[in-house]
């Protein structure tokens, strides 16, 4: 089944990014390409309706079935699901990250006995769900995988820890803490684990610099990389 | 002055000099309360046996480790960030280099997803699925033969050291003839792979294979039944099924327990189905136990490879697509591997076109649809995970590596506490870890 049949057309998209020009360029008198007032928007893969095809509606039943035994809905949960590239992804409300973790784990039809940690991801123009963070999931007994997906805004960057469910999260947490300053509350010990523990900032936001220094060769300057003309679009 | 109870500071010309005082912990803690002495000892981030800058910090009783942590953090090069600002193509060049020993598997993983994203995995030819497997294959063993080799050296077996490197070697020669390069190659490439294998590569292979084969026979026959050896790594760095599963950790590791997890059979990629193989595992749950795992995947991996030669038939390396297949055809000339010159004088002296083709798709590069995947294969140290999101443009919006060794060092802990000093030695070993993956 191509993702195209099971989306649901009739939702509203979310806005994830608005990139003005096609050649990154700040200004529109650096672009005299003509495409200066080129305006693309970036919207959320819409979610997807059912049959979701594959495994998939198994692990959506047996989700369904088994959250009541958190005092929670299926709809109280999970915000959207999403099938992209052959994959099912859960947005999760980041109130009830923990009691959904929780069903993943015991429950005897889900069975995701690992989580294969956490990444962030900076979406600076997605309005209050700026910061997003994507736990993979894999399962031994049944060899399966399913993503969940938890956004908080950048100004209360909170997301409960999972860790008491899934250690194995402990140095993943950290590294998203370090690079995108989610708080995961409720770790053990959230400190940073790759940059040194004075650092100011959190690298890998959108809106960090990258750094670098103008090269300049044969009197020609080439720019930094994050400041140099490049194709966007 | 600085309040600052640990450091004080005055002006000079020179700027503000800070000085360091030790000795005022008395008054800074009260006098020493507990019974016992307890030692914190700082392990690296310079120790030979640390495998590269993993800082362990100890709180040892006597030679017992009563605590082990693990600092980590001093090689990292912020690749993910930089990825970021160069083309979906570059970005090859910049995950090779994250896990220095398995730059195939780095490279094959982050090209899955990007593949996934463009949904193209199934027009990949199957010439190029074959050259990733065959050259994944080769990467395993000549990773697992540093595992061994640094393992051996830290346990002090230096022949299995020297033999280690020694063999290691001629796969990196293999690894030179084919990709140009013996590490970090950037050979595999969205699409499938930069360049197809030179003339006489598969007679080189078969000839390494069999020399290859005699080697590990004596690299095993060295340590397998060795006292000394088995002294140091029975029973040393223990942890079960339970502690695997809680901590997430993959690979040799866990196959020591017993559960025969390899994503090549569970969740096969490139066309592992088709290989017949073993996935080898040990009940000992101990650094003896994924030492044999690891030699006797070695030969498993050369019986993949021997497949793979057969399986090897004539075609193309890259996707038909033209807008996503790289332009040029490399060549070897007498100044290296470059574009070849038929390309050359296409674009410079017969078609327009194609030199604004070439120019398009090198400097701007070709766009991936929005969208994010996961993507997970079985690196030498377990599960490799790469997670892609793009905009839809022709950069990375963000990619993120989830390393097996980054993830695996948390077993430092339970490994090695209540054990001697000399075992967290084995027990780091055995876990394999890379600093590149770790840090990236």
């Amino acid at each position: 089944m191509s993702d195209k049949e099971i989306i649901n057309a009739n939702e509203t998209p979310i806005l994830k990014d608005v990139i003005k020009g096609a050649f990154g360029s700040s200004t529109t008198a650096g672009d005299t390409s003509g495409f200066g007032g080129l305006v693309t928007t970036i919207q959320a893969t819409p979610s997807a309706q059912r049959p979701y095809g594959s495994y998939f509606d198994a692990i959506a039943d047996a989700l369904e079935k088994a959250l009541p035994s958190q005092k929670l809905t299926f709809e109280q949960a999970i915000e959207r699901v999403v099938v992209q590239v052959d994959q099912l992804t859960f947005m999760v409300k980041r109130e009830h990250l923990k009691a959904v973790a929780k069903v993943l784990r015991d429950e005897p039809e889900l069975r995701f006995e690992m989580c294969m940690g956490v990444a962030g991801a900076h979406w600076p123009k997605e309005k209050n769900r700026e910061l997003h963070a994507i736990y993979p999931f894999v399962s031994i007994t049944t060899n399966r995988r399913v993503l969940l997906e938890v956004v908080a805004p950048e100004s209360n960057p909170h997301i409960p820890t999972i860790t008491d469910i899934y250690p194995s999260n402990n140095w993943h947490e950290r590294e998203t803490y370090d690079f995108f300053g989610i708080i995961f509350d409720g770790h053990p010990s959230l400190t940073r684990i790759e940059m040194p523990d004075d650092w100011v900032g959190h690298p890998q936001r959108k809106d960090y610099p990258l750094g670098g220094i103008p090269v300049e060769y044969k009197g020609a300057v080439i720019p930094a990389p994050d400041n140099r003309r490049g194709y966007r679009g | 002055m600085s309040t600052d109870i640990f450091s004080g500071s005055y002006e000079t010309t020179q700027g503000r000099v800070y000085t360091l005082s030790g000795g005022d912990w008395d008054t800074v803690l009260g006098a020493p309360s507990g019974e016992r002495e307890r030692i914190v000892v700082n392990m690296g981030p310079q120790h030979p046996s640390t495998h590269g800058v993993l800082r362990l910090i100890l709180e040892l009783d006597g030679e017992t480790v009563t605590e082990a942590r693990c600092g980590i953090g001093y090689l990292h090069t912020g690749i993910e960030k930089n990825m970021e600002f160069r083309s979906w193509v570059q970005g090859t060049t910049y995950v090779t280099r994250m896990d220095y020993l398995s730059p195939i598997f780095n490279e094959t993983a982050y090209c899955l997803a990007v593949e996934k994203l463009l949904g193209i995995t199934e027009q990949v030819p199957e010439r190029a699925n074959t050259i990733r497997v065959m050259l994944m294959e080769l990467n395993r063993i000549s990773s697992h033969l540093v595992a061994l080799a640094t393992g051996g050296m830290e346990l002090g077996a230096l022949t299995a050291m020297t033999n280690g490197f020694r063999d290691r070697e001629v796969i990196l020669d293999l690894f030179e003839m084919i990709t140009g390069l013996r590490m970090n190659m950037a050979y595999v490439r969205p699409g499938g792979v930069a360049v197809d294998l030179p003339a006489g590569a598969e007679k080189k292979i078969t000839e390494t294979i069999k020399l290859l084969r005699k080697r590990f026979k004596d690299n095993f026959n060295i340590l397998v039944d060795n006292s000394v050896w088995t002294a140091r790594t029975k029973d040393v760095g223990v942890l079960d099924l339970t502690g695997c599963m809680a901590l997430g950790i993959t690979g040799p590791v866990l196959r020591s327990t017993g559960l025969p997890w390899d994503l090549r059979k569970t969740q096969p990629y490139c066309g592992y189905e088709n290989y017949d193989f073993n996935v080898i595992t040990e009940k000992t749950s101990d650094t003896y136990g994924r030492f044999l795992i690891r030699m006797r995947e070695m030969n498993e991996s050369l019986n993949i490879v021997e497949q793979a030669l057969t399986r090897l038939k004539p075609g193309p390396v890259m996707v038909e697509d033209k807008s996503i297949a790289w332009p040029a055809q490399l060549a070897l000339g007498a100044d290296g591997l470059g574009n070849s010159l038929d390309h050359i004088r296409k674009i410079m002296g017969q078609s327009m076109e194609s030199l604004i083709h070439h120019f398009k798709l090198v400097t701007e590069g070709f766009k991936v649809p929005a969208g994010q995947a996961y993507v997970a294969i079985e690196s030498p140290r377990g599960e490799l995970g790469a997670l892609v999101i793009s905009d839809g443009g022709t950069k990375p919006y963000r990619v993120h590596f989830r390393d097996p060794s980054f993830n695996n060092l948390q077993a430092v802990g339970p490994m090695g506490e209540g054990g001697q000093i000399s075992d967290i030695v084995a027990a780091v070993a055995s876990i394999d870890p890379v600093m590149g993956g770790v840090d990236r």
